[in-house]
């Protein structure tokens, strides 16, 4: 049997052969009942959940923290220590700008 | 009223509205592509009702993703290549894989298939026998192969048309659609060799 005229033979027989187009009564009615039923997705409805969700959390943190910095024992002047050498690093490239001589 | 004045918008009127919230619009456009979009999913699913499930699925999705359509390129091009990946993935999704054995042909299938080996010539091709036979062909193929065979071969489609369609690149249809015609020959060749050999 030669395998490729029947390749050729069926494939002509499906040209030959287009499908229908027939369209089932009423399916846009279908598809707009469908869509109709769809629930609303309200961008804003869902961040005011999620922020809503969230403010319990944060507010329980923000007393944690609070609590922290109220109870915990007063620290020596190391803290001050950083917070002066985190202001050195950062202005050291101002400090050591040098005036420009616009005369020149 | 309500279809006169939908028939007096053009499409790009008809997807503004709908983009702007009044879903109503989109119903003549589903009117007006449905024919399209069934012949096209006819193509690969059998029963009527897989039929219907793909069509709604195409729609929903087009409902959907409309905001993505560019107006530049015709609203049917971007609907067909829709519709397309959508049968694709249900080729997917309900792919099994089952081989027929030659004792499942029916007589007109046999009987075409005898006429073919006796007088190739005398076997016509719009017989409905024929239209059965490649049918059972095509849905023994894997989704991939039956995807490029009925594109390229049964619609006649240029490789960068399918690739267009599929969203493969053009190199992948060329590969897939070598391998899909091996495939088809080997389904046939399976036929052939139980009855004839």
């Amino acid at each position: 049997m030669n395998l490729a005229k029947l390749e050729q033979k069926l494939v002509a027989a499906a040209r030959a052969n287009p499908t229908s187009d027939r369209v089932p009564y009423a399916f846009e009615k279908r598809i707009m009942a469908r869509l109709a039923a769809r629930p609303v997705v309200d961008d804003w409805a869902l961040w005011a959940r999620a922020l809503w969700r969230a403010a319990a959390p944060c507010a329980a943190i923000m007393l944690l923290l609070g609590a922290w910095s109220f109870f915990a024992p007063p620290t020596s002047a190391s803290a001050n220590d950083v917070s002066q050498q985190l202001e050195q690093t950062l202005l050291a490239a101002v400090d050591q700008e040098q005036p420009i001589d616009l005369t020149r | 009223m309500g279809i006169l004045h939908w028939m007096e918008r053009t499409e790009a009127e008809l997807i503004a509205a709908v983009l702007k919230g009044d879903a109503a619009s989109f119903e003549p456009l589903v009117q007006k592509y449905s024919p399209r979009v069934f012949a096209t999913v006819r193509r690969y699913a059998r029963r009527e009702s897989e039929v219907e499930d793909i069509a709604q699925d195409i729609w929903l999705k087009a409902f959907e993703r409309l905001s993505s359509f560019r107006s530049e390129a015709p609203f049917e091009h971007w609907l067909m290549r829709l519709a397309v990946r959508t049968c694709y993935d249900a080729l997917r999704a309900h792919h099994r894989n089952r081989e027929t054995t030659f004792a499942e042909l029916t007589e007109p299938e046999e009987d075409w298939l005898d006429r073919f080996v006796t007088q190739p010539d005398a076997a016509k091709e719009d017989a409905e026998a024929a239209r059965q036979l490649i049918a059972r062909v095509l849905e023994q193929l894997s989704p991939s192969a039956r995807l490029v065979i009925t594109l390229q071969e049964i619609e006649g489609r240029s490789v960068k048309e399918v690739a267009a369609l599929t969203g493969w690149s053009v190199p992948l249809v060329k590969v897939r659609a070598f391998r899909a015609r091996a495939e088809m020959r080997k389904v046939l060749a399976k036929i052939a060799k139980e009855k004839y050999l």
